[in-house]
């Protein structure tokens, strides 16, 4: 692999709090390696602004391995950047060229305000999760793991759903700003167990009112958050769900 | 004298007495008592949760936006559980002993038979939550073997167990959310504990979104924070990873045990420049199936793919035959630090070894043929096929080498090298998990207890759900039954006042350095010095050169440290801050702990005692104690030690050979 360095202009979204008016604000970043990684570069950006006597960029990250969930950033348009499948930590810069410019924003969805800079308040996923993303069972409920053999098939799809990592890049790139795939993910993977079954009517219910009640728009089936989603979340799912919903509407005894 | 409150009797019956005899307390009196748990990885997420279904009044407080974030969730590997559901003969005593073994007999016998007795309810647990572990043909579940065992009783879910064990502890917590007998405190800080009469009553955190202090009561703080391989700058730890809650908690009379035992895990994608904020973990998983290698010749230039078989040097299948490429971590990490050092490392900065899927792939091609009944298929065929099984095992940490490095390592070789990645070390605490503090526990890797010198692969993850699923719901109620006549103190108690204005002027003292270097540039020094001393080698000249260096560092951080903002709104700068002073606090006593421990164990290598071999030489006379050290103020400690007492298990020098 070739390794280079590169110059480039950033054009960052910039806000002090929630309630401020936030605006773009170009930077540049010097000298960049393209084996570094794109926080790694925000890293740099941010060092320089600090030497400056400047405030650095605020953005999430946490793991820098894309599993936590926790960094987002719209690159140039798109949720994660460039990379299919890729979260921002694990975005590297051999994705850019010398001279680029590159445009950074916050998620955009009215249930994810702005907190600061480039973060932004996802606790209303936390609440969607509060209305139904489990399995009631207390601490020292469970019988032998292997009692009850699950298909692997069906093991395997709901690993597959599973798999979000909650960080909201559907939302950020739908037009509806919908969290049907972050719910439908969650509501599958426990529609796909056995151990699901007992509450998979009102988990439907509850967690799709949930999600309404956020303030996360409808789903139209642009496909726009399977497409963005650093795991690769099949839309499969919000089929599933959709069934899942309907057929809790129609048999649901409450 | 410290005293490990370990149950008399048999070891094998110990949890199950300690169990039918401990205090209770009941279920009207639970609602009156309040619980605060920092942390919310799997330690601090599963006791959250099943304090809250016991019906206790829990707080759960987390730096990260949500409590999933917690590291727990990056762990890849898998869990180990004694189940025997491979019939290789695996049994709780196993598990316990090469738990021990493995530690390089440094752990309590007592904590680490507990731990395997309650490793089987653990898999049953997270099964019943929902948990999607990977599961064979069947219907049951699958194993697969880690490091320092000859069985496979490691569960996983693909490369990515930490998340799936974390999501459903966190969808428990979340549970109990809802029915309001848990309060999630994100965003949120611990930055001091509140001590009433000698014992903890509450904390003092920040709420990282505004800057504002919050004073927050509890009969009981469990730390649940995790480790403090941060300290090294490089580590794979997350970015936030941090040792504020265990060093506060230090600072107000929670002995500090056995700081020095990091574990240095063997295979991770070796640093790239200096720009590098933190390392990755290639999983131990990887070592069931991938052969790790170096050329025979110094200094080989040559690509992997031009060097035949006949002068590749397989040093750790040729140094330990029985184990080989799963000798447990710090045996691995040594191994590759000795050839690389020796002159025989690979890759542009020679600083890293191979691993190498070529075998695996071939030999999975065949076994798919077999059993597809193809026969006189052509190389390439076995080989695309192999790819496929190799694509399903460890699809995702092979995708994520790519990324990071842009090589394809169905391909080429992998290369790594070690990295600081867990630590043994941590707070004090007894057999009911209660540091030296009245009311104050740890739990997981932020406690010191089950894993000695040195962590088996897959461990991390069982004592972490061990500690807060099945062990301190019990071990509390023992101390709560006697705290139900306790009501609630108000948080206009003058302790309360006192501790938030020590907060505070820690605070103000940061902010007003103004000084002219950033955060990041004292955390990296003070991660070399750690690195170049107190690293996978570490002997008395540089230890006592390192502790030397990190008192001047410190003096340099407190005057020329650089904080932008406002300590009023969110401050990422200022939380980091706040943090590297820890760090720069526990890094010297590391040092003292390392130099103190004239004695190789486990991760912890001092060149002065080593076998002819070059392995880590013990020194049982001398040193099978835990070093508890007491906090006086910076620089200055008390050793206290806990002598370690075998009575199942004799020590022996550590053979994998």
């Amino acid at each position: 692999m070739e390794h280079y360095n590169m110059n480039l202009t950033l054009k960052v979204w910039r806000q002090k709090n929630k309630n401020a008016q936030g605006n773009f604000e170009t930077l540049q970043a010097k000298n960049i390696s393209s084996e570094m990684s794109f926080l790694e570069m925000f890293d740099v950006v941010n060092e320089e602004l600090i030497n400056e006597g400047k405030e650095p960029v605020a953005f999430d990250h946490d793991c820098r391995e894309g599993i936590c969930g926790m960094c987002s950033m719209h690159i140039n348009g798109r949720a994660h950047g460039p990379w299919d499948g890729t979260t921002t930590c694990q975005l590297h810069m051999r994705a850019f060229k010398d001279g680029d410019t590159i445009t950074v924003e916050p998620w955009r969805a009215g249930a994810f305000p702005v907190l600061k800079d480039l973060t932004v308040d996802r606790t209303a996923f936390d609440r969607i999760i509060e209305a139904g993303g489990y399995v009631s069972v207390n601490t020292g409920n469970a019988q032998d793991a292997n009692n009850i053999p699950i298909e692997k098939h069906k093991a395997d799809l709901a690993f597959a759903a599973a798999a979000c990592i909650g960080c909201g890049a559907c939302v950020a790139a739908c037009k509806n700003s919908s969290a049907m795939l972050f719910v439908s993910a969650k509501v599958s993977q426990l529609a796909l167990l056995p151990q699901g079954q007992p509450e998979k009517r009102t988990r439907a219910l509850n967690m799709v009112a949930q999600m309404d009640k956020e303030g996360f728009g409808s789903c139209t089936n642009t496909g726009a958050c399977e497409a963005e989603c650093p795991k690769e979340i099949s839309l499969t799912n919000i089929a599933r769900l959709n069934r899942e919903f309907i057929n809790a509407g129609f048999t649901s005894e409450k | 004298m410290l005293n490990a409150k370990i149950p008399a009797g048999p070891l094998n019956t110990k949890w199950e007495d300690y169990k039918g005899h401990c205090k209770l307390v009941n279920p009207a009196n639970k609602r009156n008592l309040e619980i605060i748990v920092i942390g919310t990885g799997l330690a601090g997420a599963s006791a959250a949760a099943s304090l809250g279904e016991l019906g206790y009044k829990v707080k759960a407080f987390c730096f990260q936006d949500s409590p999933r974030r917690a590291h727990s969730i990056a762990a890849q590997g898998g869990i180990n559980a004694a189940k025997n559901y491979q019939n290789d003969g695996d049994s709780v005593y196993r598990l316990f002993y090469d738990t021990v073994k493995g530690g390089d007999y440094r752990s309590r016998e007592a904590n680490v038979h507990r731990l395997a007795e309650v490793s089987g309810n653990i898999i049953d647990q997270c099964v019943a939550q929902g948990v999607p572990f990977a599961r064979e043909y069947g219907g049951l579940l699958s194993n697969r073997s880690f490091g320092g065992t000859q069985v496979q009783r490691t569960f996983y879910a693909a490369g990515q167990t930490g998340q799936q064990l974390l999501l459903g502890a966190y969808s428990a917590l979340e549970r109990q959310v809802a029915l309001g007998n848990v309060t999630q405190y994100s965003r949120h800080e611990m930055l001091d504990i509140v001590k009433i009469d000698g014992k903890a009553r509450g904390i003092i955190a920040r709420n990282l979104i505004t800057g504002q202090l919050e004073r927050h009561f509890g009969h009981a703080v469990l730390i649940c924070s995790g480790g403090y391989g941060n300290v090294f700058f490089l580590s794979t730890n997350a970015m936030g990873s941090n040792v504020t809650a265990a060093w506060k908690a230090t600072q107000t009379g929670a002995y500090f045990a056995n700081p020095c035992f990091t574990q240095i895990h063997p295979t991770c994608i070796p640093v790239s420049g200096d720009h590098q904020s933190k390392l990755t973990l290639m999983s131990e998983s990887l070592r069931n199936d991938g052969r790790i290698w170096v050329p025979k010749k110094k200094d080989d230039n040559r690509k992997s793919s031009d060097i035949p078989e006949d002068e590749r040097d397989y040093y750790l299948e040729r140094r330990y035959p029985a184990f080989g490429n799963l000798v447990p971590r710090d045996v691995a990490s040594r191994a590759a630090k000795e050839r690389c050092d020796a002159g025989y490392g690979v890759g542009t900065s020679k600083q890293a070894v191979y691993l190498d899927f070529a075998a695996a792939i071939e030999r999975y091609g065949s076994i798919e043929a077999n059993k597809r009944q193809m026969h006189g298929v052509s190389k390439e065929e076995i080989i695309k096929l192999g790819k496929e099984v190799v694509a399903e095992k460890y699809g995702n940490l092979f995708d994520m080498y790519a990324k990071i490095t842009g090589e394809n390592p169905y391909e080429t070789p992998m290369r790594i090298y070690p990295a600081v990645h867990y630590t043994m070390g941590g707070l004090w605490v007894d057999y009911e998990l209660q540091t030296t503090v009245p009311g104050l526990y740890s739990l997981g890797e932020a406690n010191f207890s089950d894993h000695g010198a040195n962590r088996l692969g897959a461990s991390a993850l069982m004592q972490g759900l061990a500690d807060g699923y099945f062990v301190l719901p019990y071990t509390i109620g023992n101390y709560l039954a006697d705290e139900i006549r306790v009501k609630a103190i108000p948080t206009d108690h003058p302790a309360f006042a006192e501790a938030e204005s020590k907060v505070r002027d820690n605070i103000a003292k940061l902010m007003s350095i103004k000084g002219t270097k950033s955060v990041d540039f004292f955390h990296k020094k003070l991660g070399k010095i750690m690195w170049d001393k107190c690293g996978m080698a570490r002997n008395e000249q540089g230890l006592k050169e390192a502790i030397e260096e990190i008192k001047v560092l410190r003096g340099e951080f407190y005057k020329d440290v650089r904080i932008p903002g406002d300590e009023n709104e969110f401050n990422p700068e200022l939380e980091k801050a706040g943090r590297v002073a820890d760090f720069l606090e526990l890094g010297e006593l590391m040092c003292i702990d390392a130099l103190n421990r004239r004695e190789s164990c486990g991760g912890h290598f001092r060149e002065e005692s080593q076998t002819e071999e070059g392995e880590a030489k013990r020194d049982d006379e001398n040193f099978s104690y835990v070093a508890a050290w007491e906090y006086k103020g910076p620089s200055d400690y008390v050793l206290h030690k806990e002598p370690l007492v075998f009575e199942e298990v004799k020590p022996t020098q550590r053979s994998y050979k």
